[in-house]
């Protein structure tokens, strides 16, 4: 479903990930774990599209088509959906009518939002004065509109009390095993995603198929992503850097 | 002629080739002084398609509904007056100060006769407009349209306005200003004379759509005593030649209240000087000053000024511009305190449309032109929270068919 090749990324001149290779196969969820500074937003953010992230090298591919020169607006008619960490405040802009325009008309977002719990905030300005948990919930809200193949998800559990975290982390999970009649389906009609993570908290919640290390800009290695999760817990990602040279 | 007018027309002829503070200087000569003889319009349901279109643009309706009462001034002559509701009181400025002996004394008391070539032109030609009053007590059902309208090409309008609004009444009040179709040039000099009383609201809303080689030279004082509250919303979306206004809100009363809501587009070839200024006189008085503008093009300039001459006063001066593609955006916040305790605050910003939120919008599939047409109907949107649904839906279509290409 996305394959990144050899990705090279800069902002501003400064280099912020040097030949990254990652794939994300249909029905996957992948998890990106990686001190910070590691890359892993700005991974999120090029795959997304975003301007600021200039490509010089290498390939995105998403259901086999080359996507790396695509606008972020074609990348989500292509069914890539991204949950921003801090999304910008959208003075005047209700988040009713964002929701309205992102599900094409085709849900309703009272009924999304009652899901959600954010029936109060359909008529405030999107992300203005939202706490941490409710930019989570509003980002969630939206991307159910959207309804995309691929969710990349930006840390969705930081700055979320403990009570929101059941109810993000059970809607993510809702949201991926949409549509699926058992987990048998997951390859052929289930949704993809990948996943920033600190804490890995949000594994108590979503079932992980994955991990990837990002360090300084670079995929240091992947695998089982729960052993992963434990190794980082007990050593940190000294190890992993250590590890990475010694090869 | 009383000691009074002989010295006001002294000097308004002394004022009479006096420059503007601001704004492009206008020869006065160019223009043909407009008609102050109109056939009346006898029913607003026939006028032909085009004047109705017109008019409705400028959230003045054809049918009254949901209008108390409606005024036109075609040029310088009353072609219209209707009035619905017993509560108000409305006819030509003219008409009433030959009936209120009193009115002399709030006849050009506010606006200086020779604060400029503009005033004192309008009160050398005795410029006839609306006065609209409302009694003590009395709280008008819906609001009152009045439309000042250009007829003719390449003349000067003139007008003079009066608004009482007695103690603890209240009123809307929604005035268009326009020109006919097919009127491309011309000068509006309008005199706006407010008072709003002792626990009085005033709530005015004006819609500004004219042409591009119209200059357009409005002159607006209010007065608000104590209790009072006097709200304004003024909208100028489509192309012009030059608009130059800074209306004045003089707080007069303990608690007095004020808000003024600006929100403007300046297209290529349009100047735009919009300013507004609140003057605390009184202790506790309130006054919120805020502008939303965009230039497409043209030139935009943004003032604001508060003067805090009693203690207790509070207030927030906010100008937002946006450059969309080419044109200039001037903000000029002016704060100025004469006494402790007061607290005026200012925010200016200037600027592009943020790439961030743009392709945040993109992000949920929404096209550029898409997400650049909501940030700037949310833009605008903020500077107008409160003005009637119908004129929101009008405002609506204006921003769709302007072209923000980034």
């Amino acid at each position: 479903m996305l394959k990144i090749e050899d990705l090279t990324v800069e902002v501003n001149g400064k280099t912020l990930l040097r030949d990254v290779n990652l794939e994300v196969k249909k029905g996957y969820t992948n998890v990106l774990f990686g001190p910070n500074g590691a890359g892993k937003t700005a991974l999120m953010r090029t795959i997304m599209g975003f301007s600021e992230y200039k490509i010089v090298k290498g390939h995105i591919l998403f259901n086999e088509e080359d996507i790396t020169g695509l606008p972020v607006d074609e990348r989500a008619r292509r069914g890539l959906g991204i949950m921003m960490q801090r999304p910008p405040d959208m003075s005047g802009i209700k988040l009713k009518d964002l929701v309205r325009v992102a599900s094409k008309g085709k849900k309703n977002p009272e009924t999304l939002a009652e899901d959600l719990g954010m029936e109060h905030f359909l008529d405030r300005d999107v992300n203005v004065g939202f706490s941490g948990g409710e930019i989570k919930r509003s980002e969630l809200l939206q991307l159910a509109a959207q309804d995309p193949d691929l969710y990349l998800l930006d840390e969705p559990e930081s700055g979320v009390d403990l009570v929101s975290i059941e109810q993000v982390g059970t809607t993510i999970k809702e949201l991926l095993d949409e549509g699926l009649n058992c987990p048998g389906e997951r390859c052929e009609r289930g949704k993809s995603a990948l996943i920033i993570t600190h804490t890995g908290r949000i594994l108590d919640y979503v079932k992980a198929d994955r991990g990837y290390i990002l360090c300084n800009g670079t995929v240091m290695c992947s695998g089982n992503p729960m052993k992963m999760l434990d190794e980082i817990k007990k050593k940190g990602y000294e190890e992993c850097i250590k590890c990475r040279l010694m090869m | 002629m009383q000691t009074d007018d002989v010295d006001l027309k002294k000097r308004a002829l002394s004022a009479a080739n006096k420059k503007a503070a601001f704004g492009e200087d206008f020869e006065l000569e160019n223009y043909e002084e407009g008609s102050k003889i109109s056939r009346p319009i006898e029913n607003l349901q026939t006028l032909d398609v085009d004047s109705k279109k017109t008019l409705l643009q400028v959230g003045v309706v054809p049918s009254q509904e949901g209008r108390s009462g409606s005024f036109i001034l075609l040029d310088n002559a009353v072609a219209y007056s209707s009035l619905k509701d017993k509560n108000v009181e409305l006819t030509s400025t003219h008409k009433a100060l030959e009936k209120y002996e009193w009115l002399k004394d709030y006849s050009w008391k506010l606006v200086q006769v020779d604060a400029d070539k503009y005033t004192a032109k309008t009160y050398l030609e005795d410029a006839d407009g609306y006065f609209v009053r409302v009694p003590a007590g009395k709280k008008g059902s819906m609001p009152v349209q009045t439309c000042l309208l250009l007829g003719s090409k390449k003349v000067s309008q003139t007008v003079h306005n009066i608004i009482v609004v007695e103690e603890d009444a209240s009123l809307d009040i929604i005035t268009g200003c326009t020109s006919k179709k097919g009127v491309e040039e011309g000068l509006h000099l309008g005199i706006t004379e407010m008072y709003v009383k002792k626990g009085a609201t005033l709530n005015f809303t004006m819609i500004h759509n004219w042409a591009e080689q119209i200059g357009v030279r409005p002159r607006t004082v209010i007065n608000v005593e104590e209790g009072g509250t006097y709200i304004s919303n003024y909208i100028c979306l489509k192309p012009v030649r030059s608009v130059q206004a800074y209306p004045t809100v003089r707080l007069n009363g303990k608690g007095a209240v004020t808000r003024l809501n600006t929100i403007a587009i300046a297209h290529s070839g349009s100047e735009l000087d919009l300013g507004s200024r609140a003057i605390f006189n009184a202790p506790e008085t309130r006054a919120e000053l805020v502008s939303r503008t965009i230039t497409v093009g043209g030139k935009m300039i943004a003032r604001g000024e508060m003067i805090a001459n009693a203690k207790g006063s509070k207030g927030h001066l906010e100008c937002k511009g946006l450059v969309i593609g080419k044109g200039s955006q001037l903000a000029i916040p002016v704060l100025e305190a004469n006494v402790d305790d007061v607290e005026l605050t200012h925010e200016a910003a200037v600027g592009k449309i943020a790439k961030d939120q743009v392709e945040y919008l993109m992000s949920r599939g929404i096209s550029e032109e898409e997400a650049v047409g909501m940030i700037v109907r949310g833009f605008l949107d903020v500077g107008i929270r409160g003005i009637p649904e119908e004129l929101k839906n009008e405002i609506e279509n204006t921003i769709t068919q302007t072209a923000f290409g980034m």
